[in-house]
């Protein structure tokens, strides 16, 4: 079967690549970028480890094919710390601040949910600033955590809402968050 | 698991998808969001030698109302528009409900409202509060469109009405008449993520004198399809809603259900579940009916 020269945006470069049209946008990154920051758990959309986002909205990248986001913007969690993409030195690479929060609460045990998780509580951000428990909690109903419990999980982006307002208030940088 | 092979079709218009379909009669399947059909094609449910997807259409998107024609809600209205679109939550806030009752955020940033009544599962969140408000669903095939009530869509679990030939454009929603109000209730053993065990969407009329003067009820996962509560509906017609007639409405409304034992919920527990969430569901129709309550979401 022929495969497609398509033209991927992940993390802000353009990236082509030939894909086979039954392939989803998870193994592409995986397997053919090498983006293994982005997981695959159940590949059926019920557990949130894939989670990427797609011109800024949270979704699935095990059910989503990728010939079909050409053209679109795609953030996978490698791609969330504002200098991520450029320093090749991730060890002393400057994190974004969720998960800062995420470190600080001790909401990461196995960390395999962990990507998903942040990209998640990107979103939820992105469009509830300040959010309340219940709605943390509905923000996350799609994500899956089999080590945390996930109290410290609800308390890491409560704390990196904090930190957003604080940043407001202070006339930093808030788009970061 | 990997998806199993196919040729993957992008049209870019309407009549050049229902030519494809057209062509590759039964061998084609037509996905939008893709959060039912990749998993379908996952699993091999289905294995079409062709998979189309219909979001390089243009047109199909889009929440729009007019006093007149009510809402048109486009084929690729995603679940999380709807939740949120003002003009939902000001003319059909149940829709909302229902489409934040389904599913993940993940889920609901894809798939479409449109999707989910197409697949035509009798626990479909999004069924129930359209079958109530008597919604049509605009199917076209070429240059034809035809009109749906979608009373006549759903003719078993998967099955639509829909032509080998036809996709589905739009779904209208009528306005209101004066004195009405709509509920969305559904149970399911987890309370976010999970499909429906039971759900109900119902609309009640009242008249001026507080009498019903229309009533739709509909059952989901109770049977086949999603099925009207025939006997509660003719009941109420012309009383008034109280804690009597609401209890026998919801006991009409069990006696109507015919559903399984699953892994969600026994044939007992659910028939138990139409009773009381019909009576709730009514209940809350009839106080925004009335004007006594207004919707706080
Ligand atoms: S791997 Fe995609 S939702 Fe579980
Ligand atoms: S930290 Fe292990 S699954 Fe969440």
């Amino acid at each position: 079967m022929k495969k497609e020269l398509i033209t991927l945006n992940i993390n802000g470069d353009d990236i082509e690549i030939a894909v086979l049209p039954w392939r989803t946008l998870n193994e592409v990154l995986r397997d053919q970028v090498h983006l293994t920051g982005t997981k695959l758990g159940c590949g059926t959309g019920d557990c949130g480890a894939c989670t990427v986002l797609i011109d800024g909205q949270s979704v699935s990248s095990c059910l989503t094919l990728a010939i079909e986001v050409e053209g679109h913007q795609i953030t996978t969690i490698e791609g969330l710390a504002p200098q991520a993409a450029e320093k090749s030195d991730l060890e002393n690479c400057e994190l974004h601040p969720i998960q800062e929060s995420f470190i600080a609460k001790g909401a990461i045990q196995c960390g395999f949910c962990s990507p998903g998780m942040i990209m998640s509580s990107k979103f939820l951000l992105d469009h509830t600033p300040n959010p309340n428990e219940a709605e943390i909690r509905a923000a996350l109903s799609g994500n899956l955590c089999r080590c945390t419990g996930y109290n410290k999980i609800v308390d890491a982006i409560a704390d990196a809402a904090e930190k957003s307002r604080q940043l407001k208030e202070n006339n930093l940088d808030p788009t970061t968050i | 698991m990997t998806l199993p092979q196919f040729k993957f079709l992008m049209p870019t218009s309407l009549r050049e998808a229902c030519a494809l379909l057209e062509k590759h009669q039964g061998k084609i399947k037509i996905k939008a969001g893709g959060t039912d059909m990749i998993v379908r094609l996952s699993h091999r449910a289905v294995k079409p030698d062709f998979l189309m997807t219909v979001k390089k259409i243009p047109d199909l998107d889009g929440i729009n109302y007019s006093p007149k024609g009510g809402l048109t809600i486009g084929a690729l209205a995603l679940l999380r528009e709807v939740e949120t679109s003002p003009l939902v939550l000001e003319h059909a806030p149940m829709l909302a409900r229902a489409a934040r009752a389904t599913a993940t955020v993940q889920i609901r940033n894809m798939g479409t409202v449109m999707g989910n009544v197409c697949n035509a599962s009798p626990s479909a969140d999004n069924i129930p509060t359209l079958v109530a408000m008597n919604a049509r669903i605009v199917a076209a095939s070429g240059s034809d469109e035809r009109e749906i009530p979608i009373d006549e869509f759903f003719l078993g679990p998967g099955r639509s009405a829909l032509q080998a030939n036809e996709i589905a454009v739009a779904i209208k929603v009528p306005t209101l008449a004066a004195g009405s109000g709509v509920s969305y209730q559904k149970i399911s053993p987890r309370s976010k993520v999970d499909i429906a065990a039971v759900n109900i969407g119902a609309l009640v009329t009242l008249d001026e004198t507080g009498k019903c003067r229309a009533v739709r009820i509909s059952m989901g996962a109770v049977g086949p399809t999603p099925l009207r509560a025939t006997q509660a509906e003719e009941f109420l017609l012309g009383k008034e809603i109280t804690d009597a007639t609401l209890a026998e409405a919801g006991r009409l409304a069990a006696e109507d259900a015919s559903p399984i034992t699953d892994v969600r919920a026994s044939r007992e527990y659910r028939k138990l579940m139409v009773e009381v969430l019909t009576t709730r569901a009514l209940k809350e129709a009839a106080g925004f009916a009335s004007g006594q309550s207004s919707i706080a979401e």
